[in-house]
């Protein structure tokens, strides 16, 4: 009969003192890999928990601005990250908001609503350059040097990111401040406010402010 | 002589990886895509692009004109 670890020796049989280490051995290898096992499961637990909070292959951009050189650069970002198999969210706040207008609706406005819009330009083709404005006349030149490097125009671009699934998400509170309203603005959009853009810049690789 | 021809002279940033990307879509894994652009732009962009997208550079010719051959993966 052979052996069990823990049995003690009675005789110094060399057969069943070689089974007996076997065992002996065979018993320490075992707890030693159970050991190891348990710890590896737990770490492979561990990752498995905490991979899905890691951003994902997503890009969000605040576009707060309203001039056409700014919101251009903008969309460039935009449509060459879903060019780079991105998801891309825009989401287009306070002086930003007025580049997404397609018009604008005077019934209903109260007179500082009215102002603004007076002032604010009506979508990309109205919008200023932040710097060299020169009285309107630093847009005419940009879109005319633009126009001979055959660089895409604004709305082209805006088209574009539609086109190519880029999220365009008009900021409620600036419509609300504003006095904008849906209709005023381009079809296909999506509206939020704040929680909107942190669920989606929270889960992002990329987010700017512009 | 790849599959798929795409020329984006006269193109610039971002239209010539966007025209890629679209173009891309329409492929099958495998096949090839000539691309001609001469955005200066260009080779350092295709190049960031094929990497991102995991994606074959076979061939990048500089130059004024520059040709790059891209197999799909």
């Amino acid at each position: 009969m052979p052996l069990e670890p823990g049995d003690r020796m009675t005789t110094a049989d060399p057969l069943r003192l070689e089974q007996y280490i076997e065992a002996c051995v065979e018993q320490k290898v075992n707890e030693r890999f159970a050991r190891l096992q348990a710890s590896i499961d737990q770490a492979l637990a561990q990752v498995r928990t905490t991979a899905p909070a890691a951003p994902s292959d997503r890009a969000t951009l605040v576009v707060f601005s309203g001039e056409v050189d700014r919101v251009m650069a903008a969309f460039i970002i935009a449509t060459g990250a879903a060019a780079m198999g991105m998801d891309v969210s825009m989401f287009f706040t306070f002086w930003g908001l007025p580049i997404l207008k397609k018009t604008t609706v005077w019934e209903g406005k109260s007179i500082p609503e009215k102002l603004l819009a007076t002032m604010l330009p009506t979508g990309p083709e109205h919008a200023g350059t932040s710097k060299l404005h020169m009285l309107g006349l630093g847009p005419l030149l940009l879109k005319k040097i633009m126009r001979q490097h055959n660089v895409e125009t604004l709305p082209a671009l805006m088209t574009l990111a539609q086109e190519m699934g880029v999220r365009l998400i008009a900021c409620q509170m600036s419509m609300g401040i504003m006095g904008i309203t849906r209709e005023e603005l381009l079809d296909g959009l999506d509206y939020g406010g704040v929680a909107t853009y942190l669920a989606d810049a929270g889960d992002s690789r990329l987010t700017l402010f512009i | 002589m790849a599959d798929v021809q795409l020329d984006c002279q006269g193109l610039n940033c971002p239209m010539p990886i966007v025209r890629i990307s679209q173009t891309m879509k329409t492929m099958h894994a495998g096949q090839t895509l000539e691309v001609t652009a001469n955005d200066p732009a260009f080779s350092a962009d295709v190049r960031a692009w094929v990497t991102k997208m995991g994606h074959e550079l076979l061939t990048l010719e500089a130059g004024g004109v520059q040709r790059a051959v891209i197999r799909k993966v």
